[in-house]
């Protein structure tokens, strides 16, 4: 094979403080106008008196040039998103490019702009419009009966259906359900969020085959089953081909089956949630239908479910009432509210626009193509010296969990090695994989409809040199980075919880063993 | 005031390896190695973990042993190391007692952690010499690596002495365990726990990114687990292990960690039994009985390996629902298959304990595991 072109990547590499250490006492970025005089006679000094602090926030005072130039500095020393490199990287992520004119039309909108929560609903009926279409189109997509977009992210969502589990076993007067069964290679939010809702977890392991089998499952169920969150295909890429007998077992003991879709990339108009028996299901705006990642938010997780549970989905709801749309609040099996409002709109008009650009046949052709690129860079990677697949035998869809184990065993370079010295090349770093790590040396892929032929080539070529590297030169990388913006993170720090420090308080409190005042 | 680090090489352990010997603790395995062109490993190996520990090398104060077990790699490695003068040391064969003496003589001298290089049998003679509680470090050298004591290569143990010198590896209790070689040589595989050592938990140097690194496991977590379902008037049998100590701490009840224990409505009722002890106790007393085992690391044996205490016949009375396992998950996955074993010695009851069990691996946590014989 020729290879395709590798680039050589020269990252800016800026000096740059913490915003923080910036700041000059009495230094603005913007003077807030005085409120005008009318208003501060009305409230004025009462209010102010009321809710304002006793003590200053400690913020940076940095003026404006400084914190614009801070902040480009920074933004050339990143290199994730697809807007900037090949986000094949980010395997079980689904970085789709996000087409530009959504957010033309999302930021700029003045119908969208100006809309508020609490304004009437007879004045938002434009916005209103769009939920409940996207809500008809992905009913269809899934099958399912009713959607609520309430949800700020795919966690919530599954939150969410862990506590809709709860509130129909209770409706029919059975409180004895406090067990929830997931699967290992299933995304580790459908274990963590039903272990916040308060429920015992039980976890599936993969058999030779990279599945679960039935009867680990049958082993798992009983009368205390509230029901199954499960992810298919998994993390892994391969599709659990019993998964209509797993649901039929479940069912069968009373509990409730919810297919987590966040990444429903190969499946769109191929495979629906209803035909293989789920009662539930949920997907990620911003991964499936092309919304951006807003990186913990904001996000939207669209959450679906059959008539069954439509009593007990949050509110308020978006009906149709003859020609007019409106919100409905007084559902009294209601779960309630799960997140303030309705959701993030921006990204609801966002996944409408995508789907009304692609249609019915566009969206099919999208999980066609998602998993025709994929298997097209497995076939390739597969050849690649000391990399290794699990589970082999089993036909993969739109991701693979891959492994550095042989390189590791033959070279001594890793995986992390590996991700560290594509950056030299341009490539982000990729996605190992998620807890916990049952695959060695692992490294999870995804190459999504929106890359061409020549991208996923690249990508290769980058993941072949480096492979070459590692058993005709590794001692490169061992080197200090010659070309990226930051050196490795020491692990010990990056992992543990003790080590982290995502507030400026806590760097202080962790880093410089200040404490400051509550 | 400069760290200080103690070095002992056995090196010895590997040589019978490569020429099929299936491990060297008994010296004449290693006159019969060498004659045969078996090659010591284990220096390369220890000059490979020193290399991690060079940017180091103005700021600590290495401690070591005469000629091969410590002091040739070692300056082959570039350091200037203190060596401690073992009486009986022998060019051409050193020895067990020798390794035990020197990690005693090193602890005695203050030193903060202790490398050693060698096999399973080197790893049980250093808990011989130093317990549970000192801070110890594994090189892999020998041909038998059983015991989670040991780093995955020698690179990965001399970054995790670095990180443990840093500050930023916690210490854990990791197993000791060894395969009898007589048994071995003859044919048959029998593992035995012998004990724990206290070694640094940087996760990825003691391990790589290998199957099983799950972050924030806690103990704890397991023990409240099981105390929940704790019934009243039930025998519950203790099988050896840190995670089962767990729970007789949370208890506080005394216990043997390489014993069986017995409790009942939270009280002890006996320690350390033997399988007489145990038939002794449940027909006195004439109640349910319950079994809480943990499987071995790196093998996932829950019975017949390190607990033979608990006999066929006393599985029998707690039968298969009475039988609670317990493990930290990253014990469960590094198993190879993630499959538990049983070889209790009657291959009808092993077949009766085939199937799938529901492993206590948490606060509310389980995991769903296949066991086979």
């Amino acid at each position: 094979m020729t290879r395709e072109k590798i680039r050589n990547f020269h990252q800016a590499r800026w000096d740059e403080s913490f915003i923080f250490e910036m700041s000059v006492p009495g230094e603005r970025g913007v003077l807030v106008p005085q409120p005008e005089g009318e208003i501060e006679q009305e409230l004025g000094s009462q209010i102010l008196g009321m809710l304002s602090r006793k003590k200053n926030p400690d913020l940076p005072e940095v003026n404006q040039m400084k914190v614009n130039r801070h902040y480009i500095r920074l933004s050339q020393e990143t290199l994730s998103g697809s807007d900037v490199s090949l986000n094949i990287s980010q395997g079980t992520c689904t970085m789709k490019y996000n087409p530009k004119v959504q957010e033309h039309i999302a930021a700029r909108h003045q119908g969208l702009l100006s809309v508020h929560p609490y304004q009437d609903p007879s004045t938002m009926q434009g916005l209103l419009e769009i939920y409940y279409s996207l809500e008809s189109y992905l009913k269809e997509v899934s099958g399912l009966d009713r959607f609520s977009f309430q949800p700020g992210g795919g966690s919530q969502a599954i939150y969410t259906a862990a506590c809709l589990m709860r509130a129909y076993h209770q409706s029919r007067g059975d409180h004895n359900r406090t067990e929830i069964i997931t699967t290992l290679l299933s995304h580790p939010v459908d274990a963590g969020a039903p272990s916040t809702a308060g429920y015992k977890v039980i976890t599936l392991l993969p058999e030779e085959n990279g599945v679960p089998s039935i009867d680990a499952l049958k082993a798992a169920l009983s009368d205390r089953t509230a029901g199954i969150l499960i992810t298919n295909p998994e993390d892994s890429g391969i599709y659990n081909p019993e998964i209509d007998k797993f649901v039929d077992a479940v069912h069968e003991v009373g509990g409730l089956c919810f297919y987590d879709q966040a990444n429903a990339n190969a499946l769109l108009g191929i495979a629906r949630a209803k035909e293989a028996g789920f009662d539930m299901c949920h997907f990620n705006l911003h991964k499936t239908f092309s919304a951006p990642h807003g990186s913990f938010g904001p996000a939207a997780g669209a959450i679906g479910v059959k008539e069954f549970l439509v009593p007990f989905l949050p509110v308020p709801r978006v009906e149709k009432i003859g020609e007019n749309y409106g919100l409905k609040y007084d559902c009294p099996e209601s779960i309630g509210k799960v997140r303030s409002f309705f959701g993030n709109a921006p990204l609801i008009v966002k996944s409408y626009m995508w789907i009304r650009q692609l249609g019915a046949e566009g969206l099919r052709q999208a999980a066609i193509t998602a998993v025709l690129n994929n298997n097209y860079m497995k076939a390739k990677i597969e050849k690649i010296k000391g990399v290794a697949i699990y589970y082999k035998e089993q036909p993969r869809l739109e991701q693979v969990r891959y492994s550095w184990e042989k390189l590791k065993q033959e070279t001594g370079i890793g995986s992390e090695d590996i991700t560290y010295r594509a950056i030299d090349y341009g490539i982000p770093f990729y996605h190992l994989s998620h807890h916990p790590m049952i695959i060695p040396e692992p490294f999870t892929l995804e190459p999504c409809e929106s890359y061409n032929k020549e991208d996923i080539d690249e990508y290769i070529s980058v993941l072949e040199k480096c492979a070459e590297e590692a058993y005709e030169n590794a001692e490169i990388f061992h080197q200090h980075p010659p070309f990226r913006a930051a050196g490795r993170l020491p692990v010990a720090v990056e992992n543990e919880f003790e080590g982290m420090a995502t507030t400026w308080r806590q760097f202080k409190k962790r880093y410089l063993m200040q404490e400051t005042a509550e | 005031m400069r760290k200080r680090i103690g070095v002992i090489v056995n090196p010895f352990a590997g040589i019978g390896g490569k020429i099929g010997l299936k491990g060297s603790d008994a010296p004449d395995t290693w006159i019969k190695a060498q004659k045969v062109g078996g090659k010591k490993e284990a220096p390369i190996r220890t000059i490979q973990a020193l290399e991690m520990l060079s940017p180091l090398k103005d700021n600590i104060h290495v401690i070591t042993c005469p000629g091969e077990m410590g002091e040739t790699e070692l300056r082959d490695a570039g350091f200037i190391p203190e060596v401690i003068v073992l009486n009986n040391y022998n060019l051409e064969c050193t020895s067990a007692e020798e390794t035990k003496k020197a990690a005693n003589l090193m602890v005695n001298m203050g030193v903060d952690l202790l490398m050693f290089v060698g096999g399973d049998g080197t790893a049980r003679d250093i808990y011989t010499a130093v317990g549970s509680d000192f801070p110890v470090i594994g090189v892999p050298a020998g041909v038998k690596i059983h015991s989670p004591v040991y780093a995955i290569n020698p690179r990965n143990a001399g970054e995790a002495a670095i990180m443990f010198l840093r500050g930023l590896a916690p210490l854990k209790e990791a197993e000791v365990i060894d395969i009898d070689e007589e048994a071995l040589r003859a044919g048959k595989v029998k593992a035995k726990l012998y004990g724990y050592l206290s070694v640094p938990e940087a996760k990825k140097q003691m391990q790589g990114i290998k199957k099983g690194s799950v972050s924030n496991e806690n103990a704890g977590d397991i023990a409240a687990e099981v105390i929940s379902q704790l019934e009243q008037d039930v025998i519950y049998i203790i099988g050896p292990g840190t995670t089962t100590r767990s729970i007789m701490e949370k208890l506080e009840i005394p216990n043997t960690l390489l014993g069986v224990d017995v409790i009942l409505n939270g009280q002890l009722i006996g320690s350390d039994v033997n399988e007489i002890g145990l038939q002794e106790i449940i027909h006195t007393l004439n109640r349910k009985v319950k079994i809480i085992v943990t499987p071995i690391g790196g093998q996932g044996h829950i019975f017949g390996r390190g607990n033979q205490q608990i006999s066929p016949r006393i599985i029998e009375m707690a039968g298969r629902d009475g039988i609670i396992v317990v493990s930290a998950k990253s014990k469960l996955f590094s198993l190879p298959t993630f499959s538990l074993f049983v070889d209790t010695g009657d291959d009808l009851l092993n077949q009766k304990l085939c199937g799938y069990l529901k492993v206590i691996t948490g606060y509310k946590d389980y995991i769903i595991c296949p066991v086979k014989s």
